[in-house]
């Protein structure tokens, strides 16, 4: 429980962001602006973003083209399963977030898909109307408490990720995530950490399977591929952390004025 | 008398002419997604589709201001030959990815489903690219210009979220902080890419 306690208070010093009060929209819009977040180590996130292109065009690529070839129930099936993991983590943040309504709504699609739902193949909460899931994370937890962005990180397999949400992940690994707890930390007779990494690297083929065709399309259309990756991770984050399904200040009208006037 | 009468049928018939040539923006959305659409089940080769979106392009997108867009700040620094020579680039570079990106979907279904009027200027038009068996459906606003009622431009795709001419500015500014502000090496990796 110290070490936990430790941690959290080193993440915040090394953040050295955190608000003294809850943060209004505005300015968490303000804080997580794609443009405020700074690439500090450019040089060393364009090679490790080559590294994991890499990998991508040796494992993810080819293992999502083989996935998307199976029948569109059993993909589906896999990613409703996956979803329904990320409950785990999305329940302890909802309520770290103060929306007790959403972890309430989210406790009862995570009952009962794995019940009803044959450990969430099937999304049968929907026909109970809990249609609406969006996930949450520790990062997101942090930026709602006001912790800045701190700067653009590329993680060696992982990703596009920031200062604030690659630490906020190892919580994960802290107790954190029950998923992590059940099968790694606790190796119970049932469940073991091959489950952990099977599931872990089934998201990732998952997700690149669903956007195979928009990956592929945005690589071979970009001229800076690296930048345009970190500025839709960046305008993700922004969207995910203000929970918003609403365009997000997409232009600013006084530089079109401006440009007219040309 | 009679010159006040003519004035008002004047003023009536044009005010009545100017509403008959206004375009909705919503019904404007899906009129260019109609053309697009067309043009991409029609059984011709993937470089004739490329040709004619392109024109779909020049009718419907505010290429110019896009461009200027995109390119930030430094657009203000630039001078007369600069600020051609980029536009010229811009356009190649534009109308070609634009095509490309296109042109890889075969007979997309866009259904327009709402629109929301930001201000005078603008209207942000929803619509939902269907799901197919391989992608899940996915959601796209249309910024559009309206200050001309007759002629609507589009000014930006928001994808799930996601602004495409956002996404382009920063990876122009991305290009321009790594080779500290210089417009040539913007240029030569435009006519990179309009080249290859």
């Amino acid at each position: 429980m110290f070490k936990k306690l430790l941690i959290i208070l080193i993440t915040t010093l090394t953040l050295n962001s955190f608000a003294y009060a809850g943060s209004d929209g505005e300015l968490l819009l303000k804080r997580n602006n794609p443009s405020e977040v700074k690439d500090c180590f450019e040089g060393l996130n364009r090679a490790t973003f080559a590294l994991n292109q890499t990998l991508d065009g040796i494992i993810f690529k080819p293992v999502a083209k083989v996935y998307r070839m199976l029948p569109s129930p059993a993909r589906k099936g896999v990613s409703n399963s996956l979803n329904n993991l990320s409950h785990l983590t999305t329940i302890p943040n909802n309520l770290l977030q103060g929306d007790f309504e959403k972890a309430v709504t989210n406790t009862g699609r995570f009952v009962i898909n794995t019940t009803l739902g044959i450990l969430g193949l099937i999304d049968v909460a929907q026909y109970f109307g809990l249609n609406e899931y969006e996930k949450e994370d520790y990062g997101q937890t942090f930026a709602k408490l006001g912790a800045r962005p701190g700067c653009y990180l590329v993680l060696p397999v992982l990703g596009p990720s920031t200062a604030r949400d690659t630490i906020a992940s190892s919580l994960n690994f802290l107790g954190g995530d029950p998923w992590y707890n059940v099968t790694v930390r606790n190796d119970t007779n049932y469940l073991n950490e091959a489950d952990y990494y099977a599931s872990r690297l089934g998201a990732g083929v998952d997700f690149r399977a669903k956007n195979y065709d928009s990956i592929n399309n945005l690589e071979d259309n970009s001229i800076d591929f690296y930048a345009s990756v970190k500025s839709l991770y960046l305008q993700d984050r922004q969207q995910k952390i203000l929970n918003t399904k609403k365009i997000v200040d997409t232009q600013d009208d006084s530089e079109w004025e401006e440009i007219e006037s040309q | 008398m009679k010159t006040v009468k003519i004035f008002t049928v004047i003023f009536l018939y044009l005010l009545g002419t100017n509403k008959l040539l206004s375009l909705e923006p919503d019904i404007f959305v899906q009129s260019t997604v109609n053309r697009a659409s067309k043009i991409l089940s029609e059984e011709i080769s993937k470089n004739e589709k490329i040709e004619e979106l392109k024109i779909v392009a020049q009718d419907t997108v505010d290429i110019r201001g896009i461009g200027f867009y995109t390119l930030g700040s430094i657009r203000k620094s630039l001078d007369v030959n600069q600020k051609k020579e980029y536009q010229k680039l811009f356009n190649e570079y534009f109308l070609k990815s634009f095509s490309s990106r296109l042109a890889e979907y075969t007979n997309p279904e866009i259904e327009v489903i709402g629109k929301e009027k930001l201000n005078e200027n603008y209207t942000i038009v929803n619509s939902i690219l269907k799901g197919t068996e391989k992608r899940p459906e996915v959601k796209i606003d249309w910024r559009i210009y309206t200050k001309n009622a007759d002629k609507p431009l589009i000014r930006d795709l928001i994808i799930e979220g996601l602004s495409l001419a956002r996404t382009q500015k920063e990876e122009f500014a991305s290009i321009l902080n790594s080779n500290d502000g210089d417009i040539n090496a913007l240029f030569k990796s435009l006519k990179k890419f309009s080249s290859e």
